[in-house]
């Protein structure tokens, strides 16, 4: 359960250096009026809904972690047998990283109101997040043909259990993706289309790092990694 | 009555109006709606429904335990689906649901001064994911072998074989499904109460001006949606294992001379991760319960609470101490001493701010104008009794006292205390203090007196003599004793009577339904503020709050929630939207 607690630290880090913003060591039976103080107590100035998304991601964020969690405990069991990671699996990565890329050049190109270059962003970033689908799929089924079924190993159960649960998060960040784009070729408000453009990165940004972390879960680099780490310790 | 529309004094406002969605339909407004008070009856009355099924559980389970052997269509494996079902419904269908969704979604808008929390949309499908969720979950008991009767933690590896009712048919998918449902339902709708205090709020409510009500509400939500993705990933891989024969959690086993496909996987692996959602979650439930009675009692008690900066710093400490502490539900599977020995630690140290906290209302209720309404009695009945399952609590967070009462009823007694009397009390004085709101007319008195004397009292009648079973030794989880030489014949006499308490009690949640219903048309009629409240949620315009919230404009904070019998003011309280200058005082100047 180490992965989850780590991940818990962080936010319990971060909702530490919030709190300590919120003067909470105020005397409010003292304190009458709307004084200059409260100042930067109220609402943050970001936008709601990237606060909303941002609160969303930290649960998304929970959960790949106590699928990590789950991961280690079980690999410790003697019947675990690591699968090959197929080959195809870096071209995924590489698509990935481009579409976050692009979706990038959108919200750079949204900022300083290049419609064109938006729509190609958007268009592009859509694409390739639809190619690493089906990159993930074809991985599977190769896979499968050497195999490596779902149940005839843990290790195997694992890998399609956690890239399936990344896939429907691509998936859902699709519909987002999707209705920003509709958004951006039938005009909507420029303001509102940026703040649409500038969620998708997040998300897409977001759901990148996941997978970075997973590949390196999976791949084993990361409990190789931990295991220098606890020998250096002792 | 304080003049509560100060409009020469309000300054200009800073914060934009959000976006309201206005309904165009009786569909919309009623059904489909995306007003979180009309979400809130949703919830509330989905949640009171399917509570009521479960309290029917119980009483067949009362029945089997209090005369064993009279009722022969209570087989054992009927015994066990009723306990499952009626733990699981309890604990999330009921309280999660009511305590969050219910008064979440009525309160936090009102109280922090906003129209309607921050993404209505998500709020509504939230609720439709919930009910699908008790839909999936009801099916179950019509479903070909019926609902799962693996206990409601389900267990594995037994809560996927043959011997375990809904083990090999559909009860225990129909669960897994459900509680994966509730989970995404939740976490639409806690998105929401989060972001709504974090964004929400109007001029001048600061976080240290926060009901504490709503502090209960935020920080049991933010822990929530930390907690439940690890019931989800326990109930994913659990489904995994039951559907497509995966070895998560089941070990190579042998089940009726037949060697089953599954090999070397980790039961308690599924333990870590229930419990990792489990033991946040009795806080989820308490968090929410200890924020609405600090409300109760200062309001009842004409008192301001004592140390609110405790009661917050409280709170948060509870709340991020209730996630190192998981495991000391797993002192039995055998775990290393040392980790035993950590998390007997990190509970017994957990008493500290919860006890802070009971200090802080007993304070707040020294030398306060103690009005013995309806609420308040349901507040310090919550109390003694939360005092009481707390006390139990610190004997089992020790290994070597909770190794031979694990698996007893005293165990039982403890957590029906503490996390299920206690949270309802405060459910029920919640909803005695704010039917009133919701509806514009007061609950009976007289059947309320009724239903609290039966339920305080009935509930120790149940519960106390089930420690003294626990005690003795006799075991929870089985659906028939009588042979057993632990089971004294006085130890049967006890168990009788509980069983009769239990018709009784479960008799007074009838009259309090039909109170309820009967109010609704009959009750007093109510007025903005009976109980002469400071908070924002009765400064609306309209009783019961129309859609918006606030008419035209919202209000701005200019104090605290807490400010009762202030030396000088003419009213024993001042609401918090009451600039300095506006307060009438006894003698003029």
């Amino acid at each position: 359960m180490s992965v989850i607690l780590v991940f818990l630290l962080v936010i319990a880090g971060f909702a530490g250096w919030w709190l300590s913003h919120q003067r909470l060591t105020a005397k409010p039976w003292l304190e009458q009026g709307l004084a200059g103080d409260f100042v930067g107590l109220e609402r943050s100035a970001l936008p709601t809904a990237k606060i909303g998304l941002g609160v969303f991601l930290a649960v998304v964020g929970c959960l790949f972690s106590l699928f990590t969690s789950a991961y280690f405990m079980r690999m410790g069991l003697p019947d675990w047998r690591p699968l090959p990671l197929p080959r195809l699996l870096w071209l995924n990565t590489g698509v990935l990283v481009l579409s976050s890329v692009a979706l990038q050049c959108a919200v750079i190109a949204a900022r300083r109101g290049q419609t064109d270059m938006v729509r190609l962003g958007l268009a592009t970033a859509g694409l390739t997040a639809l190619a690493f689908l089906i990159g993930q799929l074809i991985a599977w089924r190769q896979l499968t043909d050497d195999g490596y079924l779902l149940d005839s190993n843990p290790a195997n159960s694992f890998f399609y259990l956690i890239t399936a649960m990344h896939g429907l998060h691509i998936l859902g960040g699709l519909v987002g993706l999707g209705r920003t784009s509709i958004g951006a070729r039938t005009g909507a408000r420029p303001q509102r289309l940026r703040l649409g453009i500038e969620l998708c990165a997040m998300y897409w940004h977001f759901l990148l790092f996941v997978w970075l972390g997973i590949f390196a879960v999976l791949a084993g680099w990361a409990a190789t990694f931990v295991s220098i780490c606890q020998r250096l310790l002792t | 009555m304080v003049d509560v529309t100060p409009a020469d004094a309000v300054p200009p406002a800073e914060v934009g109006e959000m976006e309201l969605y206005h309904p165009h339909s009786w569909w919309t407004k009623y059904v489909f709606s995306q007003d979180a008070k009309v979400i809130a009856i949703q919830y509330s009355a989905t949640a009171t429904a399917i509570g009521f099924v479960a309290l029917f559980l119980s009483w067949l389970m009362r029945l089997q335990l209090g005369f064993p052997g009279t009722f022969d269509f209570i087989t054992p494996e009927a015994y066990y689906q009723f306990i499952t079902m009626h733990g699981m419904i309890m604990v999330i269908y009921l309280l999660t649901a009511l305590f969050l969704g219910g008064f979440g979604n009525y309160l936090i808008p009102l109280m922090v001064g906003a129209r309607d929390m921050v993404f209505p949309y998500v709020n509504m499908l939230s609720y439709w994911v919930y009910l699908l969720a008790v839909l999936v979950l009801v099916a179950s008991f019509f479903a070909p072998g019926g609902p799962t009767g693996a206990g409601w933690t389900l267990y594995p590896p037994q809560a996927i074989m043959t011997g375990t009712p809904g083990g090999q048919d559909w009860g225990i998918i129909l669960m897994l499904s459900s509680l994966i449902l509730f989970i995404i339902g939740f976490t639409m709708g806690g998105l929401n109460y989060v972001v709504t205090v974090l964004q929400g709020r109007t001029r001048g409510m600061t976080l240290m001006r926060l009901p504490l009500t709503v502090w209960g509400i935020f920080t049991a939500t933010v822990m929530a949606l930390l907690a439940f993705p690890a019931l989800f990933v326990a109930c994913v891989m659990m489904l995994l294992d039951r559907a497509l024969g995966t070895s998560f959690f089941m070990p190579a086993i042998v089940e009726m001379g037949q060697q089953l496909q599954h090999s070397g996987g980790s039961p308690i692996l599924f333990q870590h991760l229930f419990w990792f959602f489990g033991h946040p979650e009795v806080y989820i439930v308490a968090l929410p319960a200890f924020g609405i009675v600090s409300d109760l009692i200062s309001t009842h008690a004409r008192k301001n609470i004592f140390g609110y900066r405790m009661m917050v710093w409280a709170i948060i400490a509870i709340g991020a101490l209730s996630f190192v502490v998981w495991a000391h539900h797993m002192y039995v599977s055998g775990m290393h001493p040392y980790f035993g020995f950590f998390f007997a630690t990190t509970t017994l140290i957990i008493a500290v701010p919860t006890a802070i906290k009971v200090y802080n209302w007993v304070l707040t209720l020294w030398r306060g104008d103690i009005h013995l309404s309806i609420p308040m009695l349901f507040a310090l009945a919550f109390i003694v009794t939360f005092v009481n399952g707390g006390l139990t609590g610190l004997f089992l967070g020790n290994v070597v006292v909770d190794v031979p009462l694990s698996d007893t009823m005293f165990v039982v007694a403890h957590f029906h205390m503490v996390m299920g009397v206690a949270p309802i009390l405060v459910i029920f004085g919640a909803i005695y203090h704010w039917y009133p709101k919701v509806t514009g007319r007061m609950l009976d008195e007289a059947l309320g007196q009724f239903h609290f004397w039966v339920t305080f009292l009935g509930a120790y009648l149940i519960f106390f003599p089930m420690h003294y079973i626990g005690l003795i030794g006799v075991p929870r989880r089985y659906a028939e004793l009588t042979d057993m030489t632990i089971m004294t014949e006085s130890a049967h006499h006890l168990n009788s009577f509980i069983s009769i308490m239990a018709f009784l009690v479960g008799f007074a949640q009838m009259v309090f339904l039909f109170n309820l219903i009967w109010s609704i048309r009959h009750g007093r009629d109510a007025g903005g503020n009976p109980w002469r409240a400071t908070t924002l949620e009765w400064q609306t315009p309209q009783t019961p709050p129309a859609h918006g919230n606030f008419g035209k404009e919202l209000p701005i904070v200019y104090r605290w929630a807490y400010d009762y019998s202030v030396p000088g003011a003419k009213e024993d309280f001042i609401p918090q939207n009451v600039p300095g200058s506006f307060i009438p005082s006894r003698e003029p100047a």
